[in-house]
């Protein structure tokens, strides 16, 4: 291997279940996963109906200068009196559309160098892999600025693909490991030795099973882009005519909404990335205690452990003798000593 | 003569889960371990003998949780309760009482520290007086103990095969001289060969050092050939105990039966080899009465209804306790089962 | 030395990548770029400008591709990377070096302090589950989720503007002249604690998250129980057992994050008007420098990589593994 041994993302998945669909149905139960998928779909409501719902043009000029936030105006105005929330509504499809785009083609990208380097190996695996690395160790951000700042148009499906295009490494560097491990395991050997060809062990044996990670890969990237998309935007190397949350900001910076104690100007653009981001993380962890069960430490039942005085821990197993269970099983004289109902540290 | 107890295990009781609805994974497990006596663990994987000697020493890794049971080592100050332990004692007398020998030789090696000082670490902790140089020299000794070059107390773990991680394992574990050693299926990543000089050089250690063993393994004729007393294990229950050589000559439970006869014999006559039918029960799911009535080929209708209790056997040999309803007073052992 | 050796040939090769990107972009682009800056500069451009512009894209008509990249690769042993029209005529080059210090100081002590202060607090809570500490998490997932520079904007706003106790903008009161004194050290210190403080706050979540993570799945390791076993003390199975082993995926962790917090640093700096690299990168963006930008990428590339060798090096010091002769 050409890179660093250990990777914190390759946790093994459990290929038996992966198929299972009661196991997706878990995924779902996950109270975290859940939570992120449905802020999720609040602003993916907002990105369709947006334009629709603003109560003015963003783009307006109007005589509401600086206001800050009232009934007219809910997110105030900006210094040429324009809607704060209108320019947030209209500008929620660009930014999931871009960051959707970018996790597309990101994570198809992904998929292809990952796995195909994991599966094929040899030198094949040297080079993809070294490419991968090589994408993951150059600094995204001063690249996009180069590539974006010297296109004639750098417009949202362009930022989205230029993205894409140096954001796919890590995606591919977690899958190549995944699949290494895959390719080891007896229903892949056991397909091998069927002599099924090696896309159709690709496509039925192992992609199925990666599923998880795939997501998880999708999901970060689609975070990632997004991030990097409002920023580009408030560098002011994109586009500064489309609507979205980046260019929101660029407009505060250029016009001194800090030192005009503008805050509502910034603040709710802000907090609308933090709160799609956190969506994300919020699903991403859903999947990683999906794929690695041993961190999900029966989470639901935190309530009833710390009820019952007991802190799970390596090397000091709990006693607990309170809970209203005897042992059912057969009992060879019975100890002199009766047991106390002394409750646990 | 009665021998002396080094460690009673009375009614352990051990379940997995922490929700409404955990496995009992250990239901009511009594034994106790005689001073300089080898005592074995028999039973197929899943039947709860790691889990016996992982609650007993309070090392089982969460998601389980001792429920009830005591578990009294005669230390030299009298008997003490493990499992009332507060964690500076537990710690204190911990490799000191009783040391383990773990399964996975690849992995109870820490990968990044030199075998010396994973050696050293634990007299350091225990006995904080020594220098530096005595516990460098104690090291030394233990691994020529095991038949290592003493100068391999440079090296790491990476740098070892598999054997001869598994013998440092077992020097680290005879660094206190505890009064008890535990061997969890020590030898199962080795070859045949390697299994054997591990546990010659084992027993030779135990003969010079006087210390006493819990040996644990799915392998029943191994266990004849090296232990002194023999409990079989099935489902988290304890269904037979005997003295090895009457577990070999007439076992007295069809679990033990079958269990003996899955194995080729090391000495002695052949014997046609014969697997037990089905597969070990879920724990979450235990079928009424005897757990191991589906897969008994003596199966009664009582067995289903009735929970078998360990008690003295049809002909009440001394010593020799049984959990099978053949042995009630009144029914008649089928031939396999009786002399 | 098997592991040094390869990864001693990656670096190589994402040098020499970084640099053959540098060198494509400009020519593969759709569109004229320069002859647009001509234009608009309307021929108040100096020859020296122009002719620095169009070795860099290579608009010369007579020289080939090949001879181009091998003229291009000699400039750059010879330190030149072009004339800044921003600053202009100071070489590119200059510019760029008057700059790094600031950035290299403000993301060594940032990055390292948001590595060293997550993985901390991600030992405590992966050692000890179901303490309250577990509800780090999720403020964390909000944090890694918040954009740098808006964090950093929160921060002027509240410590800046509302109150006043740090200030606003810069890297040094305006009234010093750069150079070590403890005057003027103290300004920069003083100066680059609210820029360095965001960028550790909106870094440290994930620093938390992966060693929590890597705590739990070490933690069940045969060899942290077998320390348990020996009875020693707590902190020595935690650190040296358990966390000693879990930092590892942390450490080449680093090391492929560090163009991500650099990423990150550079917009910090442009919030903040920092004078370092980022900053430099803001204005020649602003005006459309494009050697200035490309020597900035440049430079930060091989910035990256120097940090990520030592990364490495580190790796090996950890892991005797690493360090296995083959």
């Amino acid at each position: 291997m050409s890179v660093i041994p250990v990777d914190a993302a390759a946790a093994p998945v459990d290929p038996a279940a992966v198929a299972a669909t009661r196991r997706r149905l878990l995924f779902l139960r996950n109270g975290k996963s859940r939570l992120g998928i449905a802020i999720l779909l609040g602003f993916a409501v907002l990105a369709v109906i947006g334009p629709w719902i603003a109560p003015y043009d963003p783009s307006a000029l109007s005589r509401d200068v600086l206001q800050a936030p009232s009934g007219a105006h809910w997110m105030g105005t900006t210094h040429t009196g324009q809607d704060v929330f209108s320019q947030i509504l209209v500008g929620t499809r660009g930014v999931l559309v871009v960051g959707m785009i970018a996790g597309v083609v990101a994570t198809a990208l992904a998929v292809l160098v990952g796995v195909s380097s994991g599966f094929l190996g040899g030198l094949a695996d040297e080079i993809l892999s070294a490419l991968a690395n090589i994408f993951l160790v150059i600094p995204a951000l001063p690249l996009v600025i180069i590539i974006t700042g010297q296109l004639p148009d750098a417009g949202g499906i362009t930022v989205a693909l230029v993205l894409a295009f140096t954001s796919w490494g890590w995606g591919a560097r977690v899958l190549r490991a995944q699949t290494l491990s895959l390719r080891k395991r007896d229903f892949v050997e056991a397909a091998r030795a069927n002599g099924e060809s090696t896309w159709r062990i690709v496509w039925f044996e192992t992609l199925p099973n990666l599923t998880a990670v795939i997501a998880a890969s999708f999901v970060g990237t689609v975070t990632f882009a997004i991030l990097s998309q409002v920023t580009l935007a408030f560098i002011g190397v994109t586009s500064i005519s489309d609507w979205n949350w980046g260019t929101i900001l660029f407009w505060a910076q250029s016009n001194q909404a800090l030192a005009r104690g503008a805050w509502w100007w910034f603040v709710p653009a802000g907090l609308c990335i933090a709160l799609l981001g956190t969506a994300f993380t919020l699903i991403n962890f859903g999947i990683d205690e999906f794929v690695n069960p041993r961190l999900r430490l029966a989470g639901a039942s935190a309530r009833s452990l710390r009820r019952r005085g007991i802190v799970p821990r390596i090397g000091f197993t709990a006693v607990v003798r309170d809970t209203g269970c005897p042992p059912s099983g057969p009992a060879l004289d019975r100890p002199a000593l009766a047991l106390s109902k002394e409750a646990t540290r | 003569m009665t021998p002396e107890p080094v460690l009673e295990i009375r009614d352990l009781a051990v379940d997995y889960g922490y929700g409404a609805s955990p496995v009992h994974a250990l239901r009511g497990v009594s034994l106790t371990l005689h001073k300089g006596e080898v005592l074995g663990i028999a039973g197929e994987s899943g039947c709860g003998k790691s889990t016996l000697v992982y609650a007993a020493t309070r090392l089982l890794p969460p998601p389980g949780v001792i429920v009830g049971g005591e578990v009294r080592f005669h230390g030299d100050d009298g008997p003490v309760d493990i499992l009332r332990m507060t964690d500076q004692e537990l710690r204190a007398a911990r490799w000191q009482d009783t040391a383990i020998v773990f399964q996975g030789a690849m992995n109870s090696l820490n990968p990044v520290y030199r075998v010396g000082r994973q050696l050293t670490d634990a007299i350091a902790a225990h006995r904080p007086g020594s220098s530096r140089a005595e516990r460098e020299e104690r090291a030394r000794e233990l691994l020529t103990m095991v038949g290592i070059a003493p100068e391999r107390i440079r090296a790491f773990p990476h740098q070892l095969s598999g054997g001869m991680r598994q013998r440092v394992m077992i020097a680290m574990a005879m660094a206190l001289e505890p009064k008890v050693l535990i061997l969890d299926e020590p030898t199962t990543a080795l070859d045949v060969v390697m299994q054997r000089q591990i546990l010659e050089q084992v027993m030779e250690l135990r003969d010079r050092l006087g210390f006493s063993v819990v040996f644990i393994t799915h392998d029943v004729s191994l266990l004849i050939e090296v232990a002194d007393h023999i409990a079989i294990m099935y489902a988290g229950e304890i269904v037979e105990q005997a003295r090895a050589s009457e577990v070999y000559r007439q076992p007295r439970h069809p679990y033990s039966h079958g269990l003996l006869h899955s194995f080729p014999p090391l000495h002695g006559p052949r014997r046609p080899l014969a697997g037990i039918p089905g597969s070990p029960p879920d724990l979450q799911a235990l079928p009424s009465g005897c757990p191991f009535s589906p897969r008994c080929p003596e199966a009664m209708d009582v067995c289903t209804d009735v929970h078998p209790d360990l008690g003295p056997t049809a002909a009440a040999e001394p010593g020799r306790r049984v959990a099978c309803l053949l042995h009630t007073e009144g029914r008649t052992l089928p031939a396999s089962l009786s002399v | 030395m098997r592991f040094v050796l390869r990864r001693c040939i990656f670096y190589l090769v994402t040098a020499w990548a970084a640099v053959t990107v540098n060198f494509v972009i400009p020519r593969v682009m759709p569109g004229d770029p320069v002859q647009a800056l001509i234009n608009r500069y309307q021929g108040q451009l100096s020859t020296d400008a122009v002719e620095s512009l169009y070795a860099l894209f290579g608009l010369d008509p007579d020289a080939s591709i090949w001879s181009q990249y091998v003229d291009y690769w000699g400039r750059l042993f010879a330190g030149d990377l072009g004339l800044s029209f921003t600053f202009f005529p100071t070489p590119v080059a200059d510019v760029i070096l008057q700059s790094l210090p600031w950035t290299v100081a403000l993301v060594g002590v940032a990055s390292v302090l948001s590595f060293a202060v997550g993985t901390l607090i991600g030992v405590m809570i992966g050692w000890r589950r179901g303490t309250w500490a577990d509800g780090i998490l999720p403020v964390t997932a909000f944090l890694s989720a918040v954009p740098y520079f808006w964090l950093g904007l929160i921060a002027i706003m509240l410590l800046a503007v509302t109150w006043p106790v740090f200030p606003t903008s810069g890297g040094y009161d305006g009234g010093l002249v750069p150079g070590l004194y403890p005057e003027f050290i103290g300004s920069a210190l003083w100066h680059s604690i609210l820029p360095a403080g965001t960028v550790v706050i909106s870094s440290v979540a994930g620093w938390i998250l992966g060693m929590r993570n890597m705590m739990v799945t070490v933690s069940s390791e045969d060899y942290v129980t077998v320390a348990q076993a020996k009875g020693l003390p707590e902190r020595q199975v935690m650190f040296g057992y358990a966390a000693r082993n879990a930092v590892l995926p942390q450490v080449s962790g680093f090391a492929l994050s560090l163009g991500f917090i650099v990423s990150g640093t550079l917009v910090m700096e442009m919030v903040f008007s920092y004078p370092g690299v980022g900053f430099v990168l803001y204005q020649a963006t602003g005006g459309q420098d494009y050697p200035l930008m490309q020597g900035i990428f440049l430079i930060i590339t091989l910035a990256v990589l120097v940090a990520n060798m030592l990364a490495d090096v580190a790796y090996v010091l950890l892991d005797p593994r690493t360090r296995q002769e083959a």
